[in-house]
Order: C-alpha cells, then structure tokens, then sequence
C-alpha cells in the first residue's frame, strides 16, 4: 500500500462511517482509466480513452440487506446510492448469517502489480504497437491474407473497501495485452484464430508472441476435416484445461454448496478427482494476472487449496457462506461495482505435474489434441455437471500431431473427466484471466462427429 | 435530456481539429432487480449509470471518449480527448444545425416499473418460488429473479441529426433444481419484453415457474444424449438461436467486408431452401430486441437478409453504410455510454412455412425433437456453430419418446441453412437472448416455426 493514505479509501470510509446505530454499511469505490487502440488496413480504425468510476453501496439492519451502486463517483449519486441500499433494506429477508465482513487479522500479501512504467508510456507508442501487430501478422505467413482484429489495450485500476465493522482496504493494479485474430486462407477455406500477449508493463508484451500464436493457431487449421464418432483419448491444451477447472473451481464455491447446488457438496475428504491432479486458488501468487492482495470485501488473500491429490479438501468462501457453513471467509469475495459480492477463485492453477508437453503427448498413440471450445456457456451445466462442447483440434498418432479437425463435440460429465486423468504435464501456463493450466490426458471420451 | 446548445457547442469542440463526424451518445440508465434464492428475498438492488460517449471520425479512423461528467467541462473533455484520439483532419469543419427528429416508438409504456411498490416486484418472486415448489416433491432449490430497467438515450452528430429514444425493459427468470438418484438437473424459463411492470398483467409468473420446473424434473429421468449425426427437428419459437448462429453473426457488415463471414460476396445467392424468409426487425412491438432508434440514431428497421431462400441483403451500422453509400438498417448498437457502437442483430426471426409440424415429426424416423434451445456460439469465418438443447427428446419411429440429457449440437452455418427440408406453419417467438460480441451484450429477440435439419451432430454420450 502506498505510504500516504488513499484519496479512493477516504471516499469509502465517509459513506461507512454514515451508518446509524444498529446498521452495518459497506462501501466499495473504484475507478479506472483504459486505453485501447485498434488497427486495421494498416491504420488506425479506433482509439478510446477512457475513465469510469463507480460506488457500490450494502447496508444491513436487522440482517436484511439491501443494495444500490451509482457509476459516478459525484456526492450527491454517491449519497442516493446509500439512500437506495436503506431502502431496499427493508424488502430483504432477515437472515440470520447476513452481515459485512470484519477484520480477520490476516495479514495482506505484499504484491507489487501495478505498472508504474506504463502511465509513462505515449498514446503513440501505443498506436505504434497496434499498427506493428498487424502487420507482422500479416507478413508472417503468404496464406494469411487478413487481419480481423489488431489490437492493443491496457488498463489501470483502483479499489477501496470500507466498512462500518472496521474493513480498511485499498489495492490498485494495472495489465496490458496484445490480441490479433488472423484469417488463413487456402483453396477457398477461410479460418480464424487469436493469439494473445499479456502482461503488466507495456515492456512485458511481444508482438512476435502474438502474432506467432494466431498464425500457428489459424494455419494448422487449414484444411480440418469432420472426424468419425468415436471414444477417444483427449490431450488438452494448458489452456482449455484452465477453462475447464475454471467451471469446476465455480462448483467448489461456498454459495453453490450451500444451495444444494454443486455435486461436490458433500464430497468433502473423498477423491473427486485422479491422485494426479492437484489445483490450488492463490490470488497472492504474483505470477497471475488475477493477484490480488484484498478480496472483494476487503479481506485478505490467502491460498486455499482445493483438490489435493484427487481429494476435495474443501470450499472457497465469502464472509456470508463462510458464516453459513459453519466456518470462516476464504478471503474469496469476487465482486464488480454494480453487485453484491458473490463467491469465486482469483488466480485458479493446477498443480504442474511429470513431463513436458512433448512428452506428455508423445506417449499418447491415438488421441485428439483439443485447441479450442465452443458453446461452453450453453454446454456445460455446473450443476448437473453434464459436458458438451464443440471442439476443433489436431489429431494425435503414435505421439505426434496429425491431421486438423473441426465441428465435432466432446462429451461427459465433469465429474468423470476428473476421476479419468491419466497424465498431467508440468507446463504450467499462465493466461489472461488470472488461471494456470498445464497438459492433461483424459482417455474414453465420447467425440461426436460424421 | 441535454441543453442543445451545450451539445452543439461539444460538437463543435470534437470536430475543432478537423474530421467529417462527430457523435455524442448520452445515456441515461436506472435499473433495480429483485433475487429470490434458497427459500427468501436475497437483496434487492438499485442501479444508475449516467454518462455520455464522444467519437470523431477522420477518414477510417474513429477516436471515441467517454464521461460520467456531463457538466459542459466533462463534455468539453471527453471531445477534445475523441479529437485528439482521430487523427488530425483537414481542418475547419462546422457542426451542422441540430434538427430534432421524433421516430415512432414500436409500442407504448402503460406501467412505468420504477412507481410500482417494491413490495409488488417481491410478492411475485414470492408466487415463483411457491409455484416452482408445489410442482414436485423432487424440486430441491428455486432462484426467481426480476429485472427491470428504463434507458433513455440521447444521439446527436455534426450532420445535424437529433433524435432520442426511451426503452423500459422487464425481465422475469425461474430456475428450478430438481434431485434423483441421478443426481441433479436445472430447469429454467424466462420471459423479458421491451414493456413496463403491464408485463404480469398478460403473463403468470406461475405458469414460467411451473415450466421451469418441468423441464428439471423431466431432465430427472432423462437419458444420455446419443452422439453422431442424424435429423433434428426444432419446435417452434425454441430453435431461433440457430439462426442467429448459423447466419445472423456472418450477415453482420463488419464482419463480411473483413472477409471474416462465410456469407462475404454472396448476395443473391441462393442459400437455403425457398421456404426459408429470416428478417431481422427492430420495429417488433414489445419483443425483447426492439427500439424506436438504435445507438447511432438510426430508425429502427425491418430487414430482409433471406427472401425465399435467396440472400437479399447484411446488416449495416452507421459508418459502414455511410461507406458503402446506401441506407443505414438501424443496427448499430452498444451496450452502454462507454462502448463504441457495432453491426448488432435485433428481433432475428424465420417466418412460418407450409408444412403441418405433426407431419415433420411423423415423417423423421429417428432423430432428435430439441423443444428449447439454449445459447449459441459461432465460427463466423468457418460457419461452424455450436448450441445448446435444454430440453430435447429422442424421435423414434416417427413420434417424440424419450427425455435427454443437455448437450451441445454442432453444424456448419451454410451447410445446415442449404439442407433444411421443412418448415411449419405454427410461428413462435423465443425466450429473451443477450447477445454478446466482442465483449458487449445487447439484449435480442428470436423465433422461429417448427423445423427440420436433416443432418446435425449431436453431441451426447450414448
């Protein structure tokens, strides 16, 4: 935390120190300022700049708890947003475990994640980057002939909680990233893949990285074909294994047990999972891009390990389900300005395994090497556990990538693609939204295709 | 919403150094929503985004600013921060004189959700989960949600133009959790109209509630989704989604001219069977997509893009359209204030056909009868779509049996729209969509008559 005391936390700690006797209040500020540039043609087709603030007002009386947030930080917003949480105060149920969080003596995590460089950094350097992303792109490979999107984008935030109970808390952060989607064109077939660079400091990205990760990535699919239905061993990608334990660290949330609402509920001690695969949620891990020193209600980080060789060992919290279960917050409080805060990982990894991605894919005869999903939103059901999702790859043959497919589906349920690992790679890979995947082979999976 | 002479004078300002537009977008948003979870009222909330969005355009460049400040100074520097973000232009150009322009709403409000009691919103939560519940003993969690919001939008750019827009929405959603030895299953049904709180005059939350619940407690006894390739019939008003995935994101302008769309260069073409008309249609009184203008200021518009199976036309937001010099389709669209407005679909809906829907089902020997349709995703550069059945059943012998499982589907856009082999008579609209690309969500509408894909992979286990 910085040395003075934050002008965001002042704010914060005026509107919870309007609480009237019997009344709990909580207030989260934040503010942020982005730049974005995207190019197209060899020119500039946007640039924002951009600033947005915002209030998120809770207050609690008689353990009923009403809401309000205002996207403007002006007094008199500010004040009717707290006036509107009173109010619908009163429609809330009484429930006896609802109330703020309060200072659990844990001490915050030490992380330095903002890029102090990067508010340096010219508009036009920015352009600059933009502009050259696309045209590496573009000259990287004869078959690509176009660019869909080239872009640049950073973003530097600030947050403040403050509670009537005695939460003090402020953090602020920073990313950037690079982001070309590539069109690969060949005898009439067009195909179309991202690549992605990302970092803090504007000095972290790699245009290279970016446009070397697109053009693999829409090249290799160049004539793909619709495989045979079949059972098949599946290798995914450290990123696809991200999205999947993503979905699966959403089931071990405390709100979903408490609703009779994750399978896992009552799977607490037992193996859920292969004695291979161990996953951890720790947002004071700097290395993520999801770190972060306080959570959404002002309580510390912490690590919280979920799933340790296969065995579930317990839930992420907030302090509402923590209270409810019978326990304590995780310090797992996830939550944006415009609602109250929900329960959810920050910076979810997997446990790196044995081996390299090589030769975690070497040693599979025949299988589908998955690079990416679709329809996960409409596919996959967390509470049935029920999966099902579109899937385009390359297949394997005696441990060698082989040829592209496309529109085929991989299906089963979450709960047995866990218990069914058969390999986890120790390629851990960081990606965009804070996670950590490594390689994983999951045999006997249904592929629907011709 | 804003003096006019304070939004001539920004005007003004963004065009200062030069460049042949200049937009502002003022919005104005209150929402509340009311969650009713695990057996009580959770929390109500109360929401209120104000601000407005500033872009300049020079040649093929766009700088875009925006402020929660609409003071004259915050406006004066969100159009200097637009100007300077647009590369510098010729120089000297004026704003043209405002000329207010009143476009024709699709439907009036009767029931504004904001002076309705806040104790009327949660009584009706209340009914949902009581009606949920007495629908089986099996039901073991209800979450009802309500959802209500008012957005007046301001557009106004240095052509001249000056026109407004006031769109109530309500929203009203039930998820039910049904528990058997199998496990668990969800149901959930929604209902969401560009009306006010009029909207529980014509509809029970009872009867939502109940088919909610249903669809879990069928899914209980239901079996794994076979896996393959085969028919699929589609009922109506649950399949619009698959139009709006296997064609409507490829017949979006931006995507075509970047050669990202499968359906770039094909206009008057035939693409599907001459039964199928798809129209795209802001102007749908009360449909979930609707508007009296969209967010460049456009009218809203029906639209052609399928005639008898022929591919008439795309979909065009402003600056395309101006490029190309042909009408704007009033498809330009952002979700708020702080986003620059794309090509967006609206209403997206096939008109009815010819054929009687007991008929299609009775000729499909075996297959899969997908009543309701989740969401989608597509490929827009292959055609290559995903979307999900929420409640589906096996067809054997020509009549619907069994219950499944969910699972995704998957087919090619083109491909699947040139096979379609039958197209009922019995029109319905769908559940209330939001649309998400590029990282915006709009909300939308879609609907469909019964129909049938000879040919779709299923994606089950069986």
């Amino acid at each position: 935390m910085a040395a003075h005391a934050p002008e965001l936390l002042d704010v914060a700690a005026r509107v919870a120190e309007m609480a009237k006797p019997g009344e709990q209040v909580e207030a989260y500020v934040a503010r942020g300022t982005s730049t974005t540039v995207r190019a197209y043609g060899g020119e500039v087709e946007s640039l924002t700049q951009a600033s947005s603030a915002g209030v998120g007002v809770r207050v609690i009386v008689d353990h009923r708890e009403g809401f309000a947030y205002a996207g403007t930080l002006e007094e008199g917003a500010v004040l009717d947003a707290l006036a509107e949480a009173r109010d619908n105060a009163a429609f809330g149920e009484p429930d006896e475990f609802n109330g703020l969080a309060e200072p659990d003596g844990v001490e915050p995590a030490d992380l330095d994640l903002w890029p102090a460089g990067l508010q340096a950094v010219p508009t036009a350097d920015k352009v600059a980057m933009a502009l050259d992303l696309e045209r590496v792109t573009r000259g990287r490979d004869p078959r690509i002939n176009g660019v869909r999107l080239a872009m640049y984008s950073d973003s530097l935030g600030e947050g403040a909680v403050a509670t009537s109970t005695g939460i003090r808390s402020w953090g602020r952060a920073g990313t950037s990233y690079l982001m070309v989607q590539a069109l690969a064109v060949q005898d009439g077939e067009t195909q179309i893949a991202g690549g992605l660079s990302v970092g803090r400091e504007l000095t972290d990205l790699s245009i290279d990285e970016a446009a070397d990760d697109a053009v693999l990535r829409a090249t290799r699919l160049l004539g793909s074909t619709k495989p045979p239905t079949q059972r098949i061993t599946l290798v995914l990608e450290p990123r696809m294994t991200a999205t999947i334990l993503g979905i699966v660290g959403g089931m071990l949330n405390g709100e979903a047990v408490l609703k009779g609402r994750s399978p896992f509920g009552d799977r607490v001690g037992q193996a859920i999972a292969s004695p291979l695969l161990t996953f951890v949620d720790d947002p004071t891990d700097a290395r993520s891009l999801g770190a972060e020193a306080h959570d959404g209600e002002g309580l510390a980080t912490r690590r919280n390990e979920l799933v340790v060789d296969g065995v579930l060992q317990g839930f992420l919290h907030n302090t509402y389900t923590g209270r409810r279960s019978g326990t304590a917050s995780t310090g797992s409080a996830q939550r944006g300005i415009a609602s109250t805060p929900g329960v959810g990982a920050g910076a979810l990894a997997v446990a790196p395994g044995a081996g390299t991605h090589e030769e975690v894919l070497g040693a599979v005869d025949r299988g589908l090497f998955v690079t990416s999903m679709a329809g996960l939103h409409s596919g996959v059901n967390p509470v049935s556990g029920d999966f099902s999702v579109g899937v385009e790859g390359l297949m394997v043959r005696d441990g060698a990538l082989a040829e592209p497919v496309r529109e085929a589906t991989i299906a089963s349920t979450l709960q047995r693609l866990l218990l069914d690992i058969s390999a986890v790679g120790a390629d851990l890979e960081w990606l965009p939204d804070g996670t950590g995947g490594v390689t994983l082979v999951i045999p006997d999976v249904a592929l629907s295709g011709a | 919403m804003l003096d006019h002479d304070l939004i001539q004078r920004t005007l003004g300002a963004a065009l200062r150094t030069g460049g042949e537009l200049a937009e502002i977008f003022v919005e104005d948003k209150v929402s509340s929503s009311a969650i009713f979870d695990d057996g009580k009222v959770e929390h109500l909330t109360s929401g209120r985004d104000r601000g407005a969005g500033i872009r300049v355009i020079v040649g093929d460049t766009t700088g875009f600013a925006h402020t929660a400040d609409l003071s004259e100074s915050g406006l004066a520097a969100a159009a200097e921060a637009a100007a300077a973000a647009a590369r510098s232009g010729g120089g000297g150009v004026r704003a043209a004189a405002l000329v207010a322009q009143d476009a024709p709403r699709p439907n009036q409000i009767a029931v504004l959700p904001q002076d309705v009691p806040k104790a009327k919103k949660v009584e009706l939560l209340r009914r949902a989960d009581d009606a949920a519940r007495a629908a089986g003993a099996a039901i073991s969690q209800v979450t009802a949600r309500y959802g209500d919001s008012r957005r007046r939008i301001l557009v106004a750019n240095s052509d001249g133009l000056l026109t407004e827009d006031d769109q109530v929405r309500t929203l009203f959603s039930v998820m039910a959790v049904a528990s058997g030895d199998t496990g668990m299953q969800t149901g959930y049904q929604s209902l969401g109209r560009t009306v006010g709180f009029e909207l529980f005059d014509s509809h029970d939350v009872e009867d939502l509630a109940r088919e909610a619940a249903e669809r879990a407690l069928v899914k209980l006894g239901a079996r794994p989704a076979p896996s393959g390739t085969m028919p699929v019939v589609i009922g109506p008003g649950g399949g619009g989604v698959l139009f709006h995935e296997a064609c409507g994101h490829g017949l979006e302008a931006d995507l075509v001219t970047k050669g990202a769309s499968v359906f770039a260069g094909r206009i008057g073409e035939r693409v599907a069977d001459p039964r199928i008309t798809l129209v795209d249609d802001g102007t749908m009184a009360e449909e979930w997509g609707c508007f009296a203008i969209d967010d460049e200021g456009s009218v809203a518009a029906r639209n052609v893009l399928i005639e008898d199976g022929i591919l008439t036309d795309y979909m065009w937001d402003l600056l395309r359209a101006r490029k190309e010099g042909r009408p704007r389709s009033g498809n330009g669209r952002r979700q708020s204030y702080k986003h620059l407005p794309m090509v967006r679909m609206t209403n997206t809906y096939v008109l009815a056909g010819p054929d009687d829907p007991d008929d299609i089902v009775a000729s499909t020997p075996n297959g899969v009868y997908v009543a309701h349709l989740g969401g989608g995703q597509v490929n827009t550069a292959t055609g290559d779509f995903v979307f999900g059945m929420t409640e589906a059943y096996l067809i054997e012998d020509g009549r619907i049996t069994e219950p499944l499982r969910e699972g995704n589907l998957i087919g090619n856009g083109p491909a699947v729209l040139a096979s379609i082999d039958a197209v009922g008579h019995d029109f319905a609209m769908g559940s209330p969509g939001m649309c998400g690309k590029d990282g915006q969500g709009v909300p939308v509408g879609d609907g469909v008559p019964t129909l049938r894909v000879p040919a779709l992979t299923v994606g089950g286990t069986a």
